[in-house]
């Protein structure tokens, strides 16, 4: 029988390398979208895990919706990244610096 | 489980601006010509009209529908009369502004419209998953209005960060919400409500949530220190895009406090207070200190923003309906006095030249005195000088906190507004008292003149009949 | 009524609004009829209001015409509160004020800031107003500054000439001294009343007469003491009562038309106002109506003095200003309220008409002010010689003549009060008769009689000013020498013995001096024939016959007598040294003290954190801090997770009790 605790403790692994991708990753922006729908799928574990713990519904319902919005901010991440690419001709997170202090 | 109709009439406000939004869609895709008229003109027709179905169909009533997850009440309705209103503002002050740089085009009004939807459904979420599809509709316009430049090498690495920590910080938000699900068992923040009271802070896994819950919120806001986007994302987007991030979002970030932590989770009062005491604190400190030693007036602004946003949290710590009504009061008009000042960037620049620096602003008493004078009544309100909105503002928050007792806090608050003083007064020294060698005549469309005067004049009544705004605010929660 | 009394402050503002905004487009003689006639409406209006509660049985009206905000049991409220104190008070404001007007067009005319002048002057029309009409202490407050700073903007009116620019300051800088005493005494009403509505106030002041409060230490104070004598402080700045009186005197560098309206027969009259419509809160305290016995008798009779060795024809009747102000305070402490309005309101008349006829001479001199360079000026300028003779008659309290009515009740009331430092007040205001008849014939003698001293230069300016100029500033002198020598026939009786201001004014019977007065009183004429009775007046007909002997008989014994007093005649040049005190004592140490924490934060910190203030180095701080918003993304995330981090930290901390 899997517990619920093993779900979680998943779910917050996944969560865990999502963010660490985020502030460790320097190079490829590609990368950055890639960990934010790691960050997404494992806020969706979460919710599946509970939705059938709590035999309640609504939690897969949620997961749904935040597929679709995954999908739509990956897109608009995507476009983001090609206007960033034409401007700078670099994708590289390290050398997005020209705004600071 | 029953199927129950919705009721669709108390939604019409939002229904109509989705609506108007597809429209304006198509209207432009036929229309369009060099300057998208048709669309900014149903644009503004939009809002107004929303304005009014928002105050017709929803004050007064307190009414849940869409099966648990729209609300209908008075504080819905002052927020989105103001997210409208700021709306208004930022799409009549941007026309002239886009229209020199060649970015007229309808996306514009379409993607702003979309993000103002999505800030009223905030305004009536009462579920989680209403709150977080109004949010994300929200954001992703907002990173796409970053963008909206495409040829601008700060606009996209501007969108590239906004992005990148906005969905991080929403990721954040929604792990949280996970989390409080799983403790409640309900999406519905009525229920959630009862429940979280019931459970208390004793369990861990709520009061993780809560954490995330409380993360994600401050991102929002830009509380320090989830506020590096802030500075960044105002220098390097158009500032028409600028003036339109940097007022109406604040007060869905309200709407986002209010119904998610102020009414969902309530019973935690005594926990999210010292969180919000530490990201208030920390916004007072860093605003001001770091506005001091800016030289774009965009960046300054924007760090003035996190100040002004340390000062507004001081009213939900206080955790009252005075608090909630102090902090609205400040959002509202911090956000029309935030609307002024980017404004006036606006209007001193021109095609091929951005007035961003501080130094821009010299010289500018001889070049048109009147404003100047506008100038003079926004920086005053800022720092809150008595007699202005800003001083209310600062005033209702300070007497907020005081009444429940955080003195202390109230001093930490006033001593950084001092020092806030400095760099709102040195724009204004250069306003008046510095020279500049062949300073021109101010050239500036008609249209944004107008505007611009009747933002001053707004703040102006404002300062001294600030009265009617803030009974607005109190009717909001319900005293 | 009620849209009278609304129309009566707004139009003179639409006034200042129109002329102020519009002036250079409406031009100069546009501006001047909008402005005249702005005030003319509510001059004739004011005298609707006046007759009504005369004769129209009208009844005292008060009532919020506006709330501005209310937070908690706290209104802030624009209010009217029109009795019959209001009434005397908005007639004598609104007419001085007229005169003012019509007479500014002569004084301006040369003027570049004409169009400035006149928006000024109805902005301070209508702010005067607001004070005297106000129902609650917020709006009496809100007219406080704002006469306040009509006046600054006008005593600095000049601004290119330094020593305006310096009264100006000083002006500022010694009133705010007066409205933080102000300001603390609306406070304590506030605390101790909860209510800033006048009769709600006197209503729980009568209530509870006996409140204490303990300020330091155990002592205990009267609530009501403290609260008047801190309104009363304010009243001092604003009225200009010794020690705060060093601004008046300075404030002449502004225009004329000014220094008649603002500078003796308004603004500085406030103080006097506000005293005695807080009558129902000074009644209750014995200790504070000393006070303001005592500092009004002071400057009655000293200021009076310093008059006698001034040569700057405004500055002599400035401290005379200062000498009738200290005696209509007289006046209030010995709770005769009434003479002291009625002091208020001749003096009203006829100071402005000394202050419009020195005016009119210096004009006429192009803008000559010593009176050493004048003399036998009668022969020029009959039209001012004879009504500056009736206005100096009725200030030394000539029988018959305004001033002789309101002095002398204010002297014999003082004789029938016995509070403390009653004694003194008599005494003072008694020999201040003698001093005031001296200098006041000092300067009628030196400037319209003598030998003629004027310089060459001026006299041929006299005869090439515009024609209209002179007639357009004598008119306004016969109106007011018309009231300065009649006025006090037929409203005597009525104001200080006919109980016409029934509640406005509220006296305890036991402190009723003017009721024991009565008695006395069998008409203007029996009294003004009684005259060979009361000693002032032979103290002013003294005062007479010295300066005509000294100025006219043998002018040359004056040298003499000068190097004789040697002592006191330098003390008086001084005025006794409170500029100095203020300047160099109070503002010394406020400098001393400035520099001291200066050398000390320099020497303890040297090259340490505070080196060049603190503003400095909070943006050094910045400077070296903004180096943490690096730009990079990842750094940007980073701190956001520590950022959640830490506030995990807390919130197990907090779970866990770490903190508790």
């Amino acid at each position: 029988m899997v517990e619920l605790s093993d779900y979680l403790v998943l779910g917050a692994i996944l969560f865990g390398l999502g963010v660490a991708g985020i502030f460790l990753n320097r190079k490829n922006a590609i990368v950055l979208i890639m960990s934010i729908e790691l960050i997404l799928l494992a806020v969706n574990f979460n919710f599946i895990a509970f939705s059938h713990y709590l035999d309640d519904i609504a939690g897969q319902v949620f997961v749904f919706f935040i597929l679709t919005v995954a999908a739509a901010e990956s897109a608009i991440g995507l476009a983001i990244l090609v206007v960033l690419f034409r401007n700078r001709e670099t994708i590289n997170v390290g050398d997005l610096d020209s705004m600071k202090g | 489980m029953n199927f129950q109709m919705p009721d669709f009439s108390l939604a019409l406000p939002e229904l109509w601006v989705a609506t108007m939004a597809c429209v304006i869609l198509v209207v432009d895709l036929f229309a369009r010509g060099r300057e998208s008229a048709p669309a900014f003109y149903l644009t503004q027709l939009t809002l107004l009209v929303g304005i009014w179905l928002a105050i017709d169909a929803q004050w007064g009533r307190d009414a849940v529908t869409f099966s648990g997850s729209y609300v209908a009440d008075n504080l819905a309705v002052v927020l989105k009369v103001a997210m409208m209103g700021l709306g208004l503002l930022a799409f009549a002050y941007s026309r002239d502004y886009l229209r020199q740089r060649d970015l007229l085009k309808g996306e514009f009004y379409v993607l702003g419209l979309l993000g103002i939807l999505g800030m009223m459904v905030m305004a009536s979420a009462h579920s989680m998953l209403t709150m977080y599809l109004g949010l994300e509709l929200l954001s992703l316009c907002q990173y796409a209005l970053v963008a909206f430049n495409r040829d601008s090498r700060m606009g996209s690495e501007a969108a590239m960060k906004y992005f990148v920590l906005g969905a991080l910080s929403s990721g954040l938000l929604l792990y949280g919400l996970s989390m409080v699900y799983g403790v409640t068992g309900s999406l519905d923040l009525g229920v959630i409500r009862e429940a979280a009271a019931g459970v208390g802070a004793q369990n861990i896994m709520l009061a993780f949530g809560l954490t995330f819950v409380v993360v994600g919120v401050a991102f929002k806001f830009g509380a320090v220190p989830f506020h590096m986007w802030i500075p960044d994302v105002y220098q390097g987007a158009p500032t028409a895009v600028t003036l339109y991030i940097g007022t109406a979002p604040k007060v869905a970030a309200v709407a986002l406090f209010m119904r998610l932590i102020g009414e969902g989770l309530a019973g935690l009062q005594e926990h999210w207070e010292l969180m919000l005491v530490i990201l208030a604190v920390g916004s007072l400190a860093v605003g001001n200190i770091f506005a001091l030693v800016q030289t774009n007036m965009k960046r300054l602004l924007a760090y003035s923003t996190i100040s002004h946003v340390g000062f507004l949290l001081l009213g939900f710590i206080a955790g009252t309906p005075e608090g909630y009504t102090a902090a609205l009061f400040y959002a509202v008009s911090y956000s029309l006095m935030a609307a002024g000042a980017f404004g006036m960037v606006i209007l001193l620049s021109r095609r091929g030249f951005e007035a961003e620096e501080v130094e821009d602003m010299k010289g500018l008493n001889d070049r048109h005195s009147g404003f100047a004078f506008i100038m003079l009544i926004l920086m005053f309100s800022m720092t809150g000088v008595p007699g202005t909105v800003g001083f209310y503002a600062k005033w209702l928050v300070l007497k907020a906190v005081i009444d429940v007792d955080m003195v202390w806090l109230a001093v930490v608050a006033v001593i950084f507004a001092v020092i806030g003083a400095f760099y709102y007064l040195r724009v204004l020294k250069m306003v008046y008292f510095d020279r500049v060698e062949g300073g021109e005549a101010l050239q500036a469309p008609a249209g944004l003149r107008v505007v611009l005067a009747g933002n001053g004049l707004a703040v102006l009544i404002l300062g001294i009949f600030p009265d009617s705004l803030i009974a607005a605010c109190a009717a909001a929660f319900g005293s | 009524m009620e849209t009278v009394y609304l129309a009566i402050p707004l139009a003179p503002l639409i006034g200042a609004i129109v002329v102020g905004l519009f002036g250079k487009t409406l031009g100069r003689s546009v501006s001047h009829w909008v402005a005249i006639a702005a005030v003319a409406v509510s001059t004739v209006l004011s005298f609707i209001v006046l007759r009504e509660m005369l004769w129209g049985g009208g009844q005292p009206y008060n009532d919020t015409v506006y709330t501005w905000m209310v937070l908690g049991d706290l209104r802030f409220e624009v209010g009217f509160l029109i009795d019959r104190l209001t009434a005397l008070m908005m007639v004598t404001v609104t007419s001085v004020s007229l005169m003012v007007h019509i007479y500014t067009i002569g004084y301006m005319h040369d003027d570049s800031g004409y169009q400035r002048f006149f928006s000024y002057i109805n902005l301070f029309t209508f702010a005067m107003l607001m004070l005297v009409m106000a129902n609650n202490f917020l709006q009496l407050f809100f007219g406080w500054e704002a006469v306040g700073l009509v006046s600054y903007l006008l005593i600095g009116f000049w601004y290119q000439k330094e020593s305006a620019v310096f009264a100006n300051l000083k002006a500022f800088l010694v009133n705010r001294v007066g409205d933080f005493g102000f300001l603390l005494g609306i406070a304590a009403v506030l605390m101790y009343f909860g209510s800033l509505d006048y009769q709600s106030v006197f209503q729980s002041a009568q209530a509870s007469p006996d409140m204490t409060m303990s300020i330091w230490g155990d002592a205990e104070w009267s609530v009501i003491t403290v609260a008047c004598i801190l309104l009363f402080i304010g009243a001092m700045g604003k009225s200009a009562q010794a020690p705060l009186h060093v601004w008046l005197p300075d404030s002449m560098e502004g225009p004329t038309p000014i220094s008649a309206l603002i500078h003796a027969a308004t603004m500085v009259t406030a103080g006097i106002f506000m005293v005695a419509r807080m009558s129902p809160l000074f009644e209750l305290s014995e200790t504070a109506l000393s006070v303001v016995l005592v500092i009004g008798a002071f400057t009655a009779f000293f200021m009076g003095l310093i008059g006698l060795v001034q040569n700057d024809i405004k500055r002599v009747i400035a401290y005379s200003t200062l000498s009738q102000l200290g005696y209509m305070f007289v006046g209030l402490g010995a709770s005769a309220y009434a003479a002291g309005i009625f002091h208020l309101m001749t003096h009203a008349f006829f100071k402005a008409l000394l202050f419009l006829g020195s005016g009119a001479i210096i004009v006429a001199l192009h803008h000559e002010q010593d009176m050493r360079r004048m003399g036998n000026l009668r022969k020029y300028l009959p039209i001012t010689h004879i009504t500056m003779l009736i206005g100096t008659l009725a200030l030394i309290g000539t029988p018959f003549f305004s001033g002789y009515y309101s002095k002398d009740i204010i002297i014999e009331a003082v004789g029938h009060a016995h509070r403390a430092g009653a004694t003194f007040a008599y005494w003072m205001v008694l020999l201040g008769v003698f001093v005031t008849a001296l200098y006041s014939f000092r300067l009628y003698f030196m400037v319209f009689w003598g030998e003629e001293r004027i310089d060459p230069h001026a006299k041929e300016h006299m005869s090439h000013l515009p024609r209209y100029v002179m007639p357009v500033m004598e008119w306004p002198l016969i109106l007011l020498a018309i009231p300065s020598l009649v006025i006090a026939w037929f409203t005597a009786g009525p104001v200080l013995f006919g109980g016409y201001f029934g509640d406005a004014i509220f006296v305890a019977p036991a402190n009723d001096t003017l009721a024991e007065l009565a008695g006395h009183w069998h008409g203007p004429v029996a009294f003004g024939l009684h005259f060979w009775a009361s000693p002032a007046f032979y103290l002013a007909l003294a005062g007479f016959l010295t300066a005509w002997f000294l100025y006219i008989k043998q002018p040359g014994l004056l040298p003499a007598i000068q190097s004789r007093g040697r002592l006191l005649y330098e003390v008086l040049v001084r005025k006794y040294g409170f500029d100095w005190l203020w300047i160099n004592l109070f503002g010394g140490v406020g400098r001393g003290l400035g520099r001291l924490l200066w050398r000390v934060g320099d020497v303890t910190l040297i090259d340490g954190l505070i080196v060049n203030g603190s503003a400095r180095t909070v943006g050094r701080v910045a400077g070296v801090l903004r180096h943490l918003q690096s730009g990079y993304l990842f750094h940007y995330a980073f701190a956001m997770i520590i950022g959640l981090l830490v506030l995990l930290t807390i919130f197990i901390g907090q779970w866990r009790g770490w903190f508790a």
